[in-house]
């Protein structure tokens, strides 16, 4: 058995890119509803201009990089973009337009990973819906984060084919929840068509 | 009813093994408490104050005879002898064993029911009027499309972690039951001006915390076209709608934000990409489940019958449970019954497992096999020859299930409260028994007439206090329980919330108070007037001058 977090379809790979983090930012305290109640903001911030600034770009192989920091950086990472080492990763409240309106054909990713830091953050699902049906991404769809055996099934159905279980849990276990159901009853984006289009019904 | 097929067998079977191994990786400390949640939700599963509570699903309010026995033989056998019936016409279990739950699971899996999204943050059970296909007044059966509904909402993957709960209500009759203005998606059928089936739409309602009545978001739908248009509201909320604050995740938040034509115009510029997409129902698809929702064999029938009609006469207990738990029937000679699960003293829509048993006999005997649970809590047989209702009637009165007080102020909507919910702030049973005890005089009952009273123990507003006639809210004052009332609220095509009268009161001021609040009413009601018009003719000054004086 491997010892690897990352599936890919349906085996456990090693994994062959480097993951390029943005330096932390500071969290943000808010006041709400009379009590000091500390939470990261989930929906509203994007990287800052120093996150982007400082983060630290591997010379050699293969690296996924904060979107971000590849279109700060698009002009000098073309060379290896050309070579294949170039992989984007962005977060679910990130949007998704400055890289729609910078690359044309955002297939000269051989990857993108979306990154969740919670695992019941829903917007993956979307996010990976779109990236496949309407912005026809067809390489490597990665899905990386807080992720859990349990949402995999929903994952695949949503066009990911990759995975990286989060680490502690056991990436064997959790390959069997991308069986959990045989035929699904509506449409998606890994079975186009609903089960009564599929099958003959009584 | 619908019948599952192989594939929705398969379903169900495979989400117990889901549930089996989710149950076990928790149990042997692969799940943590914080991973467990959501998955246990969306199986139903709470973990409450004494003990887990499992919602199982009845989807759209149908049940079959063989169905409500085995929710009996359940309650005897995992839980107390008894379930409770909820405003979302489910049913609730108080004491399961966390251990046992997927072998309740598989308990109901046999006779095709389920606790699939029951909770959690996604679509929940559909819910839709309970006479539908009965009601005089209908103008489409909308079961067909609940069931097309159901099944397109079962594990959607892109939808199964949304900001909050999602609730989506059907209603296909002149007079709306379904309470389609108070539901995230509320889909109002009609036929348009070609006598085609058409749908109109209706985003951001919801109760609880910030009761909003919804918004029209599209006047005219083609039916075709439900589901995929359901996806481009439920994806513009599922990318915008608030994650960092529970109490303003709701779409109601968005859509209020947002406001109802910049939402309508996102949902639209969405639904170009998603319309006429694979998930766009056809004809024939829509034939096949409607085949299961056909009118029953019914006997051609006289519309009136001279043995139930002596009964009236003759019987002043009979007579006075006909007016008020007999409703009319599309089909000369048959009409619709409500059973009642608010005996006066004991909790709101509890059922033991012995009356289930009985209220499935009945069903056999006289309502072909099929029962259904309104969001009133009560239960229903809906094709009843006019003939057997005097059977029916003392059989159901044998059982505390005949109470004469439907749609009267003792017929409560009431949540679980206190008493069982983690949630609650304050009980909720035990102030519906109070007052049900304090209105016991039948005669004075029938003379206050309609009157719809909702209690919910916290702003979750399970109990829909906000569209209650009279609506009782528990808050927490500094740990102790006190009761906001509102009143003015409304269910129905002409929805109101109510307004709150004033500050809070005891507990045991509670039957004090709706008896003044009667007593207002009964002063200067107009002949024929209810309690909710004079409210709304008179404003809520009067009421809360005697309420306060």
């Amino acid at each position: 058995m491997l010892n690897s977090q990352l599936i890919l379809n349906q085996s456990i790979i090693q994994d062959e890119w480097t993951f390029v983090p943005l330096p932390n930012a500071n969290e943000e305290v808010k006041k709400q509803a009379g009590k000091l109640v500390l939470y990261k903001l989930t929906g509203e911030s994007q990287p800052s201009e120093l996150q982007i600034n400082e983060t630290v770009i591997p010379q050699t192989g293969k690296i996924i990089l904060p979107l971000r920091v590849y279109l700060k950086n698009r002009n000098t990472l073309q060379a290896r973009l050309k070579n294949d080492e170039i992989s984007l990763w962005f977060a679910t409240h990130e949007i998704l337009e400055p890289l729609l309106a910078s690359e044309k054909n955002i297939n000269v990713f051989p990857l993108i990973a979306v990154f969740s830091e919670r695992f019941q953050d829903g917007r993956i699902f979307t996010l990976g819906n779109l990236l496949r049906t309407r912005y026809q991404f067809t390489n490597i769809l990665r899905a990386c984060g807080d992720i859990l055996q349990d949402q995999l099934f929903y994952l695949k159905r949503s066009g990911f084919d990759s995975y990286l279980i989060k680490a502690g849990k056991d990436s064997n276990e959790a390959l069997k929840a991308l069986q959990s159901f045989s035929e699904p009853y509506q449409g998606a984006v890994d079975i186009k068509n609903p089960v009564w289009k599929r099958k003959v019904r009584s | 009813m619908y019948q599952y097929d192989v594939i929705d067998q398969t379903i169900v079977n495979e989400r117990v093994s889901q549930f089996r191994d989710q149950t076990a990786r928790y149990l042997n400390g692969k799940l943590t408490d914080d991973e467990f949640r959501p998955l246990r939700l969306q199986n139903g599963l709470y973990i409450q104050r004494h003990a887990p509570m499992l919602r199982i699903a009845i989807p759209y309010g149908l049940l079959s005879s063989k169905q409500l026995r085995k929710l009996a033989d359940i309650a005897d056998r995992f839980d107390r002898g008894y379930g409770h019936f909820s405003t979302r016409q489910n049913l609730q279990l108080n004491w399961p064993k966390l251990e046992e739950t997927p072998d309740i699971l598989e308990e109901l899996s046999k006779v095709e029911m389920h606790a699939i999204q029951t909770s959690g943050n996604c679509v929940r059970n559909i819910t839709t009027d309970q006479y539908a296909g009965v009601a005089p007044d209908e103008i489409i059966d909308p079961r067909a499309i609940a069931e097309i509904l159901r099944q397109w909402s079962t594990f959607h993957p892109e939808f199964s972690h949304l900001p909050r709960k999602f609730k989506i209500a059907v209603s296909g009759s002149k007079q709306d039951r379904a309470i389609v203005q108070a539901h995230d998606i509320g889909l109002e059928f009609y036929y348009d001006k070609e006598e085609k089936m058409a749908i109109r739409v209706w985003v951001g309602g919801g109760l609880g915390r910030t009761p909003i009545l919804g918004s029209i978001i599209r006047e005219h739908l083609e039916w075709h076209h439900v589901l995929t248009y359901c996806e481009a509201i439920i994806r513009v909320y599922n990318l915008h709608g608030r994650r960092d604050n529970i109490f303003k995740a709701r779409i109601k938040i968005l859509v209020k934000n947002l406001g109802i034509e910049e939402f309508r115009k996102q949902v639209e510029a969405e639904w170009l990409h998603l319309k006429n997409s694979p998930n766009t129902i056809n004809e024939n698809e829509l034939k096949r489940v409607a085949k299961f929702f056909t009118a029953m064999p019914y006997e051609k029938l006289n519309d009136q019958d001279s043995t139930y009609d002596e009964a009236i006469q003759n019987n002043r207990a009979f007579a006075s449970w006909v007016k008020r738990s007999v409703h009319l029937h599309k089909q000369k000679g048959y009409r619709t019954i409500t059973l009642s699960l608010k005996p006066h003293g004991l909790a709101p829509g509890d059922a033991t497992s012995a009356q289930m048993r009985i209220i499935a006999e009945l069903a056999d005997l006289y309502s072909f096999g099929e029962l259904r649970v309104s969001h009133e809590q009560n239960l229903i047989l809906a094709d009843v020859k006019l003939k057997d209702i005097f059977k029916v009637w003392e059989k159901a009165k044998a059982h505390q299930l005949a109470t004469p007080n439907i749609g009267l102020l003792t017929d409560i909507i009431c949540c679980p409260g206190g008493d069982f919910c983690s949630l609650a702030n304050a009980k909720s049973i035990p102030i519906a028994t109070s007052i049900q005890e304090a209105f016991d005089d039948l005669d004075y009952l029938h003379d206050i007439g309609e009157l719809e009273l909702n209690i919910s123990g916290c702003m979750n507003a399970c109990g829909h206090h906000h569209v209650g006639h009279i609506g009782i809210l528990g808050v927490d004052k500094d740990g102790s329980e006190w009761y906001q009332v509102t009143i003015g609220g409304k269910q129905g095509n002409d929805a109101s919330i109510g307004t709150v009268i004033g500050p809070s009161f005891a507990a045991d001021e509670m039957p004090g108070v709706i008896k003044k609040l009667i007593n207002v009413y009964i002063e200067h009601r107009d002949p024929e007037e209810r309690f909710i018009d004079t409210v709304r003719r008179l404003g809520i000054n009067p009421f809360k001058e005697y309420v306060y004086a």
